[in-house]
């Protein structure tokens, strides 16, 4: 039976392009960029070469702005404790939200666990996962010197405002870290009309390879480097590249802002289909995130009184793969803290899967997915002591 | 993830239903912490006649409920207080490190149904079923280490029993 692959947000498959260009540069045997002999300089072109591609689909003024990280993780880390170190002097206080990814609050509880004083705010936010900007320019101190918030979230899909939000910070004077990681190549993403300073994201999220990210940094920002070294990256990420992935993400990006537009028409259609035939096909079952301003690759559901890693393993058994926020899958104590902050109850923070899907994504895999889900369903539901449908 | 055997319980369950007309319930977990577990059983002179199960979890949580029933069926009520997580984990042929929680939910969900129907044999009425209330959880309650089962307060990052990370967030 055919993997039917629903978990896009967890990996996409890397596009064949992608995957000649990597086997390419692993016999082209490149050098070390940093070398000043011939193999230095040539992989030092394809290096350039793919960190403009990163630039042209964000649309960063200067390819320089753009820092290969290993991961989305590395980058928001970066941006989050390297502001925070090299802006010690000036004030320690960061703003975020309530529904960030982990690496975001991890960064965060980091810091303020290291004993220097770092402190953070929270924004709430609405029913849909949706920030007010207004709490934003709230929360900010005269001794704020970040606001971290993320773009699309990974869980529920909801896109928040971050131009009204960037307004706010630029007034303020206090920088902008977004984190992207789930939206970059998804969506079109323009930091410079965005107001963005710092911009996270990883290659895996469109079509490129695992343990390649990016970290946009706005010319001008300050910031101290995670990693101590050499000059590599402009000075901003020192260690020898990971110039196969790099080449590889590169031509991910070249791709993916080519297609932008047919990729979203396509997605699109798949999202309202499956949210059309869930609504149809299932009972007591809540779409999580904002009906409009939300990715269009991602869809998060709520299946009301059966948990969530199970519908995962019965879903498996038919090669069907989805996402679930249960805590029992996660090895998290409870369920997420985004459901929980759109206002899940818990049983039905436990019962969420998030379905998400790519340009490879058929229209009959959504269907099909609809018809084993539905089965899955029931039989589960029979078994749980919280439906009393019978 | 898991052995044959726990696919093999989890895809067939045996005996699954609410028993309308059981003479112990026994009801353990809760949905802050992920799941919940039934059991019901019927007796027979001092032998388990029948037993059922309903649960609300994952794999392991379904799998477990299921290899209880069926090794609880037929037994005397003494020697079913002998079933052990340990046991049911063994008879599944092992659980993931980090379903320890999910094993010991069964066990605990079985002695209180046996409990149940002990008490109201001697006259006390039915006993508590479960610990506390399955509809006030508030955040406050801890949940339990999913690798070795002890309580784990709010906030922790690792557990105080196991020192193994944990992790309140997704």
């Amino acid at each position: 039976m055919k993997v039917t692959n629903l978990d896009y947000i967890s990996a996409n498959p890397l596009l064949p392009e992608v995957q000649n260009a990597m086997i390419e540069a692993i016999k082209e045997n490149y050098g070390n960029p940093s070398s000043s002999h011939c193999l230095g300089d040539q992989s030092t072109e394809v290096l350039e070469q793919a960190r403009k591609r990163v630039a042209v689909l964000i649309n960063s003024a200067l390819p320089e702005e753009v820092v290969f990280t290993s991961s989305g993780t590395e980058s928001i880390n970066h941006a989050i404790k390297g502001v925070a170190l090299a802006n010690e002097k000036k004030g320690k206080h960061i703003v975020t939200s309530n529904i960030e990814h982990n690496a975001v609050l991890k960064s965060l509880r980091r810091l303020m666990k290291m004993g220097l004083g770092y402190h953070v705010a929270s924004v709430p936010v609405d029913e849909h996962g949706l920030i007010d900007p207004s709490d934003v320019a709230k929360a900010i101190t005269e001794e704020t010197i970040l606001v971290t918030i993320m773009h699309g979230n990974n869980e529920i899909g909801t896109i928040q405002p971050i131009k009204e939000i960037t307004r706010i910070t630029k007034e303020k004077g206090v920088l902008f870290h977004c984190d992207g990681v789930a939206s970059v190549g998804v969506v079109p993403i323009d930091v410079q009309d965005l107001g963005i300073d710092m911009l996270s994201f990883s290659a895996n999220q469109f079509n490129g390879p695992s343990g390649v990210g990016g970290l946009y940094i706005r010319r001008g920002v300050g910031l101290w480097p995670l990693h101590d070294g050499g000059a590599q990256e402009n000075g901003k990420r020192a260690g020898t590249e990971n110039l196969i992935g790099i080449i590889g993400m590169g031509v991910a990006a070249d791709i993916a802002f080519r297609e932008m537009e047919s990729r979203l028409v396509h997605v699109r259609r798949l999202k309202e289909r499956l949210i059309k035939g869930l609504n149809e096909k299932i009972e007591d079952i809540i779409i999580n995130g904002h009906p409009e301003l939300s990715l269009p690759n991602l869809v998060s559901v709520s299946v009301r009184y059966i948990e969530g890693e199970s519908i995962v393993l019965m879903l498996d058994e038919e090669k069907i793969e989805v996402s679930t926020r249960s805590a029992c899958a996660s090895g998290a104590l409870r369920a997420s803290h985004v459901l929980l902050s759109i206002g899940r109850e818990y049983a039905d923070s436990q019962g969420t899967l998030v379905i998400s899907f790519g340009k490879e994504t058929k229209e009959d895999e959504i269907d099909r997915f609809l018809d084993v889900l539905s089965d899955a369903v029931d039989t589960l539901r029979k078994m749980s002591p919280l439906y009393k449908k019978g | 993830m898991y052995t044959e055997v726990v696919m093999n319980h989890f895809k067939n369950p045996r005996n699954v239903g609410e028993m309308k007309d059981a003479d112990g319930i026994g009801e353990v977990g809760n949905p802050v912490c992920g799941d919940m577990m039934n059991i019901y059983i019927k007796v027979k002179g001092d032998r388990i006649d029948d037993i059922s199960f309903q649960t609300f979890g994952c794999g392991a949580a379904i799998a477990v409920s299921s290899m209880l029933t069926e090794m609880a069926k037929g037994k005397t009520l003494e020697e079913a207080k002998k079933i052990t997580n340990k046991s049911v984990a063994e008879a599944l042929e092992g659980l993931p490190k980090n379903k320890l929680h999910c094993s010991n939910l069964g066990a605990d969900a079985l002695q209180l149904a046996i409990k149940d129907y002990e008490d109201k044999m001697s006259g006390r009425g039915r006993g508590p079923q479960r610990p506390e209330d399955k509809h006030e959880h508030t955040h406050g309650e801890s949940c339990k280490c999913p690798y070795c089962d002890g309580n784990v307060d709010d906030g922790l990052e690792f557990c105080s029993h196991c020192g193994r990370e944990i992790s309140e967030d997704h």
